[in-house]
């Protein structure tokens, strides 16, 4: 799994999604699109979109800085990139470490698949096909 | 071995065509051998390479026909129409018999076992070769409509090749193929196949126009150009290096030449690597000699099909979505535009009606033009027509605007719906075919003359003239065939219509104002301020529904672009066709003029859903979803402004 933060809190994706990790560059805004979805981008001829995963949940917005990041990750046979705050590490979970998500009407709970815990901290381990959800919908 | 087999079943299909061509064309008097032993050996390799593959089915309907042909090549038999009805009706057999061991389709085992049989006797028989009008008693024939039966249409005097030939021309799938489909198997006056009904003959078109976007064949001459030119980069690339590391006076000179070659060279690449993709349209032209034929002969019209300009090249990705919507044409025009024979020399027209497939370039664009010499639509059909489905028309509108109902959902004129169509039953959806291939279509009628549809494309899928524009800080590319001009509004020109709705007038004309940026619902621009349009610039665009004027911060200038999809890594947005990458590497959208129309449309009923809401606060079975409203509190204070 491939750990990054947003905020104060560590989320973590399946590794073998993630196709790149880039710094953030400017974006071309696209028409009436969901407010999570900053724009699209040139990745190397292809035209990717780009989630900010803080607006996605609803954190304080950060503002970007030099450690930035968007995740390129491959969805299905789509392209997307994930903007985080930065990536951490890289790290092997057992499926004992990891326990279902908690069951609270206040958490969007749509692309959390579980929570682990890791040296103290919180994992959040998200699913990343469920982002498409949201790009997917008008 | 399985990619030899793609090899056989690509090159089968193109010997099958090639039969269907000839024998189409064949005139049975003057028959001459060298055709014959044309349509022979395209036979004998479809023979040839389905054995090798195991083929067998493939294989002995090939060998029946193959002796069939050879009979008739040694001049032991003479042609007749029902050898070529026979001949005709085997190729659309292996075709599916192809498809089948694709693992597309099934073919009923008994439907080609009658054909053998059929061809069989004819092979054997001399009788039917001295009379080729009757036909032996034993022959399972399916039944004959009745009411051509007894015509005699000399070439066309068959029916028997219809009703399979119509199931099955290899159409695109779209939703006008199915309809055309459906219309088509319309019960009572055909013989009903079990094969022609049910859902099969869409799903072997989605097959089939599956099977034909995988590959392309490719002239030697032309991958021998790309190589050439790639060769000459090379070149220059070299020549550039060398500048950059010399020294002297003159290298920045040089510099600048090399990279004048550069361009010359890209540019070059760029049209061969393009001329790749182009096909002459006779690829669709051909298709329709055999549409004709079957169509002509259920309705009991005499036609001659003329194809004009056949070599005109178009991208082959608009090559395989044209052929629908002009198959639809060309059927309208030979059930409703042609005039049955009788009336046809009533009128003191010639008893034989032409239709023409004329294709030809005009500027960037292809021009494809369906017309027939038959009676031309009838205005107060129309009218009275429209007027029924309630649709609003101008009190004196023009020929134009009344012939452009045909195009609405459901339209349709035609007194009663034939097996083959009504004339407007999909016409819409012809017309949304064209336009989402970034074309239009026009038509021309005149009563008693005829009726010409021209449909507009560009010559491809990939590139476009745009003019890019700024607006609210970002770029966006508008094609530069929807622009019909753009103006630096005077503050006199601009009215405003209640609270919020702003109209341009241009030569005594008013067109609707929408402001881009508020239009695709992005955030207020952080420089300039496109609110007060005399700072702006207005680009007269046409879409669909209407001519409007899209406000704009700047012009950029005019580009050539390379289409990028949206769609594949996100998803289709309103309003936007696609996107581009600019030359400093940045995205930036294409908009989609249609699109956009249809977006200020609906953002025009939002708003006024919207002030009916506020106007009566309880009233909360508004329509409107918050997901669209979100732009409105940004867009409001901007409004305002004004």
């Amino acid at each position: 799994m491939l750990t990054f933060r947003l905020g104060a809190e560590h989320y973590a994706i399946d590794i073998l999604k993630v196709q790149e990790i880039r710094g953030y560059e400017a974006v071309t805004r696209i028409a009436n699109a969901p407010r999570s979805v900053k724009g699209v981008i040139n990745l190397r001829g292809n035209i990717v979109p780009i989630i900010d995963m803080r607006i996605r949940f609803e954190l304080a917005q950060a503002n970007y800085d030099d450690f930035t990041v968007v995740i390129i990750v491959n969805v299905g046979a789509r392209v997307v990139g994930m903007v985080v705050d930065g990536v951490s590490d890289v790290v092997g979970l057992t499926s004992e470490q990891i326990q279902p998500g908690p069951a609270l009407a206040a958490i969007d709970q749509s692309c959390i698949v579980g929570l682990a815990t890791l040296e103290d901290r919180m994992l959040i381990l998200l699913d990343v096909q469920a982002l498409l959800a949201d790009i997917d919908s008008p | 071995m399985s990619e030899f087999l793609g090899i056989f079943v690509e090159e089968a299909r193109e010997h099958l065509q090639e039969m269907e061509a000839m024998l189409l064309a064949l005139r049975i008097d003057t028959v001459t051998t060298d055709d014959l032993n044309k349509i022979f050996r395209a036979a004998h390799s479809i023979k040839g390479g389905s054995a090798t593959f195991g083929l067998n089915s493939v294989t002995e309907l090939a060998h029946v026909l193959e002796s069939l042909l050879d009979r008739l090549r040694d001049r032991r038999l003479a042609l007749t129409t029902e050898m070529v009805d026979a001949l005709l009706r085997s190729t659309d057999l292996l075709g599916e018999q192809i498809s089948e061991h694709e693992g597309r389709g099934t073919v009923d085992a008994r439907v080609v076992e009658e054909l053998c049989e059929r061809i069989r006797r004819l092979t054997e028989s001399p009788a039917s070769a001295a009379s080729p009008i009757a036909p032996s008693t034993s022959t399972p024939k399916p039944a004959k409509p009745l009411g051509i039966e007894g015509v005699a249409f000399g070439f066309f005097d068959d029916a028997e090749a219809t009703p399979a030939s119509l199931a099955t021309p290899p159409l695109p799938p779209s939703p006008s193929s199915i309809a055309v489909a459906e219309s088509v198997s319309e019960p009572g006056l055909l013989p009903t196949e079990p094969r022609s009904n049910g859902p099969a003959p869409v799903t072997s078109a989605a097959a089939v126009a599956a099977h034909e976007s995988s590959s392309i064949r490719v002239g030697v001459e032309k991958v021998d150009q790309i190589i050439n030119l790639v060769g000459e980069l090379v070149i220059t690339q070299a020549m550039l290096a060398q500048c950059v590391d010399s020294a002297g006076t003159q290298r920045l000179e040089k510099l600048k030449a090399g990279l004048d070659q550069l361009d010359r060279n890209t540019r070059a690449l760029q049209e061969a690597a393009m001329a790749i993709r182009m096909m002459p349209i006779s690829a669709v032209f051909n298709r329709f000699p055999r549409v004709v034929r079957d169509v002509a002969a259920r309705l009991g019209k005499e036609v001659d099909l003329k194809l004009v300009g056949e070599g005109t090249e178009l991208d082959k990705g608009l090559i395989e979505r044209i052929v629908d919507p002009l198959t639809h044409l060309v059927r309208n025009s030979l059930d409703h535009g042609l005039e049955a024979p009788a009336e046809r020399i009533a009128c003191g027209k010639p008893v034989k009606g032409t239709i023409t497939l004329r294709a030809s370039h005009q500027g960037g664009n292809i021009v494809i033009e369906v017309s027939d010499d038959g009676r031309g639509l009838s205005r107060e059909r129309i009218l009275a027509k429209a007027r029924e489905r309630g649709i609003a028309v101008a009190d004196n509108p023009s020929d134009g605007e009344v012939w452009a109902l045909i195009f609405e959902a459901g339209f349709s004129t035609a007194d009663k719906v034939t097996d083959v169509s009504g004339r407007g039953v999909g016409m819409d959806v012809v017309r949304s075919n064209i336009h989402s291939l970034g074309g239009r279509v026009e038509i021309h009628s005149e009563a008693g003359l005829g009726t010409r549809m021209t449909v507009r494309l560009p010559l491809t899928l990939a590139i476009l003239d745009g003019m890019s524009v700024s607006c609210g800080g970002e770029t966006f590319i508008v094609p530069l065939t929807f622009i019909v001009e753009s103006l630096r509004p005077s503050p006199e020109s601009i009215r405003t219509v209640g609270s919020q709705g702003r109209v341009l007038q241009i030569r005594g004309k008013y067109l609707p104002m929408v402001t881009l940026h508020e239009l695709l619902g992005m955030s207020a621009p952080a420089v300039g301020d496109a609110g007060v349009p005399e700072e702006g610039i207005l680009i007269v665009i046409d879409t669909e529904e209407m001519r409007m004027a899209l406000l704009v911060d700047a012009l950029l200038g005019q580009h050539q672009v390379v289409i990028k999809s949206l769609e594949t890594n996100y998803r289709k947005v309103p309003g936007i066709s696609g996107a581009t990458i600019m030359g400093d590497g940045r995205v930036a959208l294409i908009l989609d003029a249609a699109g956009l129309g249809r977006l200020a449309a609906s953002q025009r009923r939002e708003r006024e859903l919207a002030e009916l809401a506020s106007a009566f606060p309880g009233a909360t079975a508004s329509p409107t979803s918050p997901a669209l409203l979100t732009h409105r509190p940004r867009a409001q204070p901007e409004l305002a402004l004004s």
